[in-house]
């Protein structure tokens, strides 16, 4: 038995004949009567296949072919694992380990390679080496820059516009404009400046939440007519449309994080994460009745970012 | 040696009366034919006698690579149906309640593979609970190295290799629950968006690009995450898997220490036959246990969201459970943003940038940063039981309760409604429970650990007695039994106490032992 044999106690030699090793008997104690278990495992699971063919093409039914399928594979992997732990050399087997690392000398061969011819052929052309360092640089560069710069457009003044404009009108979703007596007070609703109906950035909440208690900031006083206020539905927080106005408190709750903002003192928030008031958007109502904006949002809309202030 | 042709390896394989050669003989010729080419006979003789340790824990990374191949097998399914395009048009599809609405074709396709495909609900909700399981089945793996110390040299790469494997997995599902445009998944889209605007400098350059423009972009931002989805993140991590796995059977496999294991063997089952078989059985059987939660146990039902508008939000909006932690973070931060010379550090940047950021580089530094503090720098085979290093298992705990606080963090408003409390209480709850929960958590394992150890050395030896004696003028006095072998305070001269608690565990004996001592004296001048 040469050594190298030896490292592995698994041999063929040995296989051919069980009794030598007590490692290599099976760990069944009657292997005939697991063979035939699991092959009655693997017969059933051919059924479940083929009934879950048939129900495929009778005309699929989810519950029954997730059923069909997991009972057939399961039958499989308890026929394959049985098979795998019982009808094999119960062993325990031991592999020796080898040391990972390589003997100093070899290490140093290797240095001596990768160095040694190294110095030969970069540290004597190092003009060469930086060369195409250059040349790959500025590709690098090209990449980075011009190559991703046109993946979109740059941040501009996009993320501070809104389509609210000086005298555009509130209107629904659907586009029908917003008059002084469509909201009864403590009612609200979603608005949108009209011709930008469904945006992200233009959506507001309209609420009216009558003139009782209001504490309105210095020079916001004429923004409210008629106890109608209008903050951005987007939360300062995440950015998630704020849908929830709770009457009895005048609170406007994100469903995302549970930001609250108090709708009768500017939209400041009171509770949860988010760090800064809804933006107000000044209204006024025009002579035949319609709810128009004054001008935009009183601040950029949404959650923070590096160049909001800017 | 006799020259073997490919004509003759045909033949060889081809049933045959006049072929003499047994089905042995043909395979082994077969197998020549290949190392005649490839030189394979060596490598592959070691390859299949590799041994595998015969413990449940090693399991769960199976479980882990194989829910990846059933996420590869589904998802090519799934594509071959799916439309990742937000052109919106008008549903008119077999799901009624929908009927007639402005639907995305990306949601439309979901909704079609799901009502009108056969088998396409089925191998949707299995993809989808594989992803869950996947990222599952790697995070209790992770746990598994991270207690038992196998991270630990020569295995560091493979660690960091590991939590890779976890991040990117976590990436590709956000991604892959993203596609579909429902109501849940755009809000969650809109956050990322957030997200990453909020990163300093560069973040609303990176958002702007990624979504094509302001939120919520020019409609780039399905087709985009789709090909990231499907090829270029399952690519990597394919090929992380590939050098996690290179990686394990060059190394070989740590052990449990035992008898006969050693830091220079491996005493298990050899990859061949026996755990290629049981390996296949698991195969099949985490196919079993997907196909049966993808048939009968619902998941993201997107019919029931609706189609994601930027304006309409809906209640209770909880991602998948490995960004729980992450929404939970979000939830429980203190309404802070820092502000100077007109730029922003914005509130949302702590939670969900600077925190995993922080996180995912102490996980990827832990090896490290262990063998610095404990100045244990020598290669490990075997494992260690948690007990036994109960600084790590203290420090590996207050993480996971850390991790599970944020997660249940991330359902405050469920809580409230389910408790009948005000979001108040329930947000403030976690904001002080989510710190103090893992600090109390971290002691109180470090002292279960100890408590554990003295009892695991204790274990099968007696208490010596008391023994209470009258003395002729009829004093009680209370005295020990003399020393025996077997008493727990007379330690074994063979060492089973291991060395580095050896103090530890005689001082704790010595104290007890005192305390008797005080008490017997006590009782005898009361009397």
């Amino acid at each position: 038995m040469s050594t190298e044999q030896n490292e592995h106690h698994l041999k063929e030699s040995e296989i051919e004949d069980p009794q030598s090793d007590e490692r290599l008997r099976l760990l069944a104690k009657d292997p005939k009567q697991m063979e035939i278990l699991i092959g009655i495992l693997f017969v059933v699971a051919t059924i479940f296949f083929v009934v879950m063919m048939v129900v495929y093409v009778k005309g699929s039914q989810t519950q029954l072919e997730g059923g069909l399928m997991a009972a057939g594979f399961g039958c499989l992997g308890v026929g394959m694992v049985a098979w795998g732990k019982y009808l094999m050399p119960k062993g325990p087997f031991v592999e020796e380990r080898h040391q990972l690392a390589s003997s100093k000398e070899e290490q140093d061969a290797f240095a001596d390679v990768l160095l040694g011819r190294g110095k030969i052929a970069i540290a004597r052309r190092s003009a060469l080496g930086k060369l195409l360092s250059i040349a790959l640089g500025v590709f690098g560069i090209f990449t980075l820059g011009p190559l991703l710069r046109s993946l979109g457009p740059n941040p501009d003044a996009s993320l501070k516009k809104t389509a609210w404009k000086k005298g555009i009108r509130a209107v629904t979703i659907n586009g029908r404009p917003i008059t002084v007596n469509d909201i009864a007070v403590g009612g609200f609703m979603t608005v949108f400046p009209e011709g930008d109906e469904g945006s992200y950035s233009g959506q507001t909440l309209l609420i009216r939440a009558g003139s009782d208690n209001i504490t309105t900031m210095s020079g916001r006083e004429s923004w409210g007519p008629e106890g109608y206020l209008a903050y951005s539905k987007v939360c300062t927080h995440a950015g998630c449309p704020i849908s929830l106005y709770q009457q009895e408190t005048q609170q406007l709750l994100c469903p995302c994080h549970q930001s609250l903002f108090n709708v009768l003192t500017g939209a400041e928030p009171v509770f949860g994460p988010a760090p800064r008031p809804l933006p107000q958007l000044p209204l006024y109502i025009d002579s035949k009745g319609f709810l128009r904006a004054q001008g935009g949002f009183s601040y950029p809309i949404g959650p923070g970012y590096w160049e909001i202030g800017s | 040696m006799e020259k073997l042709t490919t004509k003759d390896l045909l033949k060889n394989l081809k049933p045959n009366k006049d072929n003499k050669l047994s089905p042995q003989e043909r395979a082994a010729n077969a197998g020549r034919w290949i190392d005649e080419r490839l030189g394979a006979a060596k490598g592959g003789r070691t390859f299949f006698n590799k041994i595998f340790p015969d413990h449940w824990s090693f399991m769960l990374g199976e479980i882990a690579l194989y829910s990846f191949v059933v996420l590869l097998v589904t998802g090519v399914f799934l594509s071959l149906y799916f439309d990742p395009s937000s052109t919106m048009l008008t549903y008119h599809g077999s799901y009624k309640p929908l009927d007639g609405t402005q639907v995305s074709a990306a949601y439309n396709s979901t909704l079609a593979i799901s009502f009108n495909v056969r088998f396409g609900l089925l191998v949707r909700q299995m993809h989808h609970w594989g992803a869950d399981i996947f990222l599952g089945a790697i995070a209790v793996h992770m746990c598994r190295i991270f207690f038992t110390g196998a991270f630990r040299k020569p295995r560091e790469i493979n660690w960091i290799v590991g939590v890779t494997l976890l991040i990117l997995g976590i990436v590709n599902g956000f991604l892959g629950y993203s596609l579909p445009d429902d109501l849940i998944s755009g809000t969650g889209l809109r956050i990322m968006f957030s997200v990453l605007e909020s990163i300093p400098v560069v973040g609303t350059h990176l958002a702007f690009w990624l979504f094509g423009g302001n939120y919520p972009g020019n409609g780039v931002i399905i087709p985009r995450m789709y090909m990231l989805h499907i090829l270029v993140i399952p690519a990597i991590i394919a090929g992380l898997v590939g050098a996690h796995l290179f990686m394990l059977v060059r190394q070989k496999h740590t052990q449990f220490p035992g008898k006969g294991r050693t830091e220079h063997n491996v005493v298990g089952t050899p990859m061949w036959p026996g755990f290629m078989f049981k390996t296949q059985g698991f195969l099949f059987l985490t196919v079993a246990v997907l196909a049966l939660l993808g048939g009968l146990a619902q998941i993201n039902p997107i019919w029931q969201y609706g189609q994601y508008f930027p304006y309409k939000v809906s209640y209770a909006v909880q991602p998948d459970w490995y960004m729980g932690w992450l929404d939970g973070a979000l939830r429980i931060m203190p309404s802070w943003e820092i502000s100077a010379f007109g730029y922003m550090i914005p509130n949302q940047f702590f939670p969900s940038i600077l925190f995993p950021g922080i996180a995912f580089n102490i996980f990827i530094i832990w090896p490290f940063l262990e063998a610095r503090m404990t100045k244990d720098r020598d290669i490990h085979n075997l494992l260690d039981r948690p007990r036994d290093r109960p600084k790590r298992t203290a420090v590996g705990t207050g993480a996971l309760a850390f991790f599970f606080m944020l997660f249940f963090a991330s359902s405050t408003d469920v809580l409230a409604n389910y408790l009948s409390v005000s979001l108040n209480l329930v947000l403030w709850f976690f904001r002080i429970a989510t710190y103090v929960v893992p600090i109390v958590v971290a002691l109180v394992t470090y002292k279960i650990c100890i408590e554990l150890q003295l009892a695991g050395k204790n274990a099968g030896r007696r208490k010596r007695f008391n023994v209470v004696i009258r003395t002729e003028e009829g004093e009680y006095v209370a005295q020990k039994s003399p020393a025996r072998e077997g008493d727990m305070d007379v330690l074994s001269e063979h060492g089973e106490i291991p060395l580095e608690l050896n103090d530890r565990v005689s001082h704790v004996i010595r104290q007890s032992a005192d305390s008797i001592g005080v008490e017997s004296k006590k009782s005898k001048t009361t009397t």
